[in-house]
């Protein structure tokens, strides 16, 4: 009982409670798709709102909870969409199971991300403040650019690759995997919604014991004072590298699952407004709070659909709810009043950070 | 005799850039934000000169009057109305209102103008000059935005350095309280670098359209997040910074598509930004704060 106790309460109430929403969540839009009563356009969405969710998760582990800003995270989710593409198309024929194939391509995705995050965390993690921020906005145009430019085929002869100009030749059996700017073409459909959930599960799963290990602990000490958290030993490089690699492998993952869900994807789909939009749901969800960045990635996903009867206004609405919602949330009389009224239900229970 | 030309237009590349990061690293100087929507006023400006020019017949010194009124105008406006109510708030609560405002003017400008691609039209029209015999054509235009920008650059150097408000600028950018204290007003001062800012931005605009002549409402992002680059690349907050980092990053692009790939410049002047920052992580001009405890 009390083993129980201490995986599903105390330091790790959090992490039950965002993890049950999101069952609970799923059985809730599993029972509607079944009765019928969801439209078709919100069925389509599914798989990419659990992705962007998966993303957005992944980047308040660095902006949340390592306090960096990341500028280039459609970068990292880039980078998995198109390896995930790539072995799914290859391995067709060697696993037909299409779901153990999308175990597989998310597993290879995340790693490549996760290699590339920690390329890119050497140069990033020395510098500070907006540098950083400016060097991982680089690094995602310089993904964009390099897929933009990047032909690949396979054939029975093995893989076949030429860069800037296209040179592949391929065998009759041969297929185009990736070709140039026009990307990824009539790749099959194999991500699911209930793929994407579970996935959603590990990524909360991993994030909270992260967060409660004791790598999390010195990545919070860092970012709440850098030179204290020096003082008394901590590694603050390694420590952040730790926290970004982390996030770049879950975000490549989340690009994997994005990526099989749709038959053509485009290298330029994952461009700077990707990454900013994914910023946005992270900092309208709250800094570190997992469950309010799972919200408002929902909220805003679906908004411009919600808002499809607007017609061509709807994203003039979408950016004037945008400011509109940072002036209030940072309005003191407003926030002061909200603290009140939370403060009132924080005394009634222990409140764990992270 | 190629790389002579490549370099001339290079620079008058860079020159745009340069104009546009004076605004990003004065704002960011004062106000210590990264003003996201600054892209998005280069594209308002481009508009407004269009349509003084082709709706109402205007010639073109009025219309480039008109253009820098309604930057001018437009960037207090989007100070006052959005971030001067978040003077207080994190960073990252005024950078998304600062997107928000860019996705704002985007989506303003596809309502009021359409989403289709414009031409701008040929606001002077002075030709070409021959260089070296004729072996070496250039067009006058690069020569007057490379001028206009040395021009802006030296104006506004002395402006920072010797008037009054230029004073009160350089106080506001150290410390905020501290200048309030001295009988500086704050709110007024940052009201001011956003409207030079954003005149500048309407400068910028008639320059880069007059040499590459569409117009539509996603105009400004591109050159925006590069002359955004161009600030960092110079050191965000300085003047000269951002003068120097335009020019460079004018010439490394334009020098990267003529010799190595036209697809790929964006990722060499990226890359070369990156190179940089490692070995002095606050730009070229920058200066290092050192931390306190």
């Amino acid at each position: 009982m009390n083993r129980l106790k201490t995986t599903f309460l105390g330091k790790n109430k959090n992490r039950t409670i965002c993890m049950s929403m999101v069952i609970i969540a799923y059985f809730i839009i599993e029972a509607l798709m079944i009765s019928g009563s969801l439209k078709s356009l919100f069925i389509n969405l599914l798989v990419p709102v659990t992705s962007y969710i998966i993303v957005a998760l992944a980047l308040n582990l660095v902006v949340g909870i390592s306090g960096e800003l990341s500028l280039g995270h459609a970068g990292f989710m880039s980078i998995g969409a198109f390896t995930g593409v790539v072995v799914a198309s290859v391995t067709e024929t060697m696993i037909t199971n299409d779901i153990m194939r999308l175990v597989v391509a998310i597993i290879i995705g995340a790693i490549v991300a996760a290699f590339f995050g920690f390329l890119i965390s050497i140069p990033v993690l020395k510098l500070e403040g907006d540098y950083l921020a400016i060097v991982t906005l680089a690094f995602g145009q310089i993904i964009k650019s390099l897929i933009n430019n990047t032909f690949l085929g396979y054939d029975a002869s093995g893989f076949h690759f030429s860069f800037i100009t296209n040179n592949v030749v391929l065998d009759d059996t041969g297929m185009m995997l990736i070709n140039g700017p026009i990307g990824a073409t009539g790749t099959n459909r194999i991500s699911t919604f209930t793929v994407g959930i579970i996935l959603i599960l590990i990524t909360i799963f991993i994030i909270y014991n992260f967060i409660n290990s004791k790598y999390g602990r010195n990545v919070m000490a860092t970012r709440d004072d850098r030179i204290a958290a020096q003082s008394v030993g901590i590694n603050i490089v390694r420590t952040k590298m730790i926290a970004f690699v982390l996030s770049a492998g879950i975000a490549g993952a989340a690009g994997v699952l994005y990526g099989l869900n749709f038959s053509t994807l485009v290298p330029a789909k994952f461009d700077f407004n990707q990454s900013i939009l994914i910023l946005v749901y992270v900092v309208l969800g709250g800094l570190g709070n997992m469950l309010g960045t799972i919200i408002s990635t929902t909220i805003l996903v679906l908004l411009p659909e919600l808002l499809r009867f607007l017609s061509d206004y709807r994203m003039l609405i979408y950016a004037i709810v945008l400011i509109f919602i940072m002036i209030v949330t940072n309005n003191p009389t407003i926030t002061s009043f909200l603290k009140k009224i939370l403060n009132n239900k924080k005394n009634k229970g222990d409140q764990n950070d992270g | 005799m190629d790389f002579l030309s490549y370099l001339i237009t290079g620079l008058g590349l860079g020159s745009v850039y340069a104009i546009i990061a004076l605004g990003y690293t004065m704002v960011y100087g004062i106000a210590k934000m990264l003003n996201f929507a600054h892209g998005d006023v280069i594209m308002i400006g481009a508009y407004a000169a269009f349509l003084a020019v082709g709706n109402f017949n205007m010639p073109a010194i009025i219309a480039i009057l008109v253009s820098v009124l309604v930057c001018t105008l437009l960037g207090v406006l989007i100070e006052r109305l959005a971030y001067k109510p978040l003077r207080q708030a994190s960073s990252l609560s005024v950078l998304i209102t600062a997107i928000g405002v860019s996705y704002f003017l985007q989506n303003a400008a596809q309502i009021l103008w359409g989403t289709d691609t414009k031409i701008f039209p040929t606001l002077f029209d002075f030709g070409n000059i021959g260089l070296f015999d004729g072996k070496l054509q250039i067009s006058v235009l690069t020569f007057i935005t490379i001028f206009v920008c040395i021009v802006i650059m030296i104006v506004l150097t002395l402006f920072i350095n010797k008037t009054k408000i230029g004073k009160s600028m350089r106080a506001c950018s150290e410390d905020k309280t501290t200048a309030q204290l001295m009988g500086i007003n704050v709110d007024t001062t940052i009201s001011i670098t956003f409207a030079i800012g954003s005149g500048l931005a309407a400068i910028a605009s008639i320059l880069l359209c007059s040499t590459y002549p569409a117009v539509n409402p996603t105009l400004g992002s591109m050159p925006g997040i590069k002359a955004f680059t161009a600030a960092v690349f110079g050191g965000i907050g300085s003047i000269p910074g951002a003068f120097v980092g335009g020019l460079l990053l004018g010439i490394l692009e334009t020098l990267a598509k003529a010799y190595i790939s036209s697809q790929m410049s964006d990722a060499v002047v990226f890359l070369v930004l990156i190179i940089v920052l490692l070995i002095k992580p606050t730009g070229l001009l920058g200066k290092k704060i050192s931390e306190k405890v």
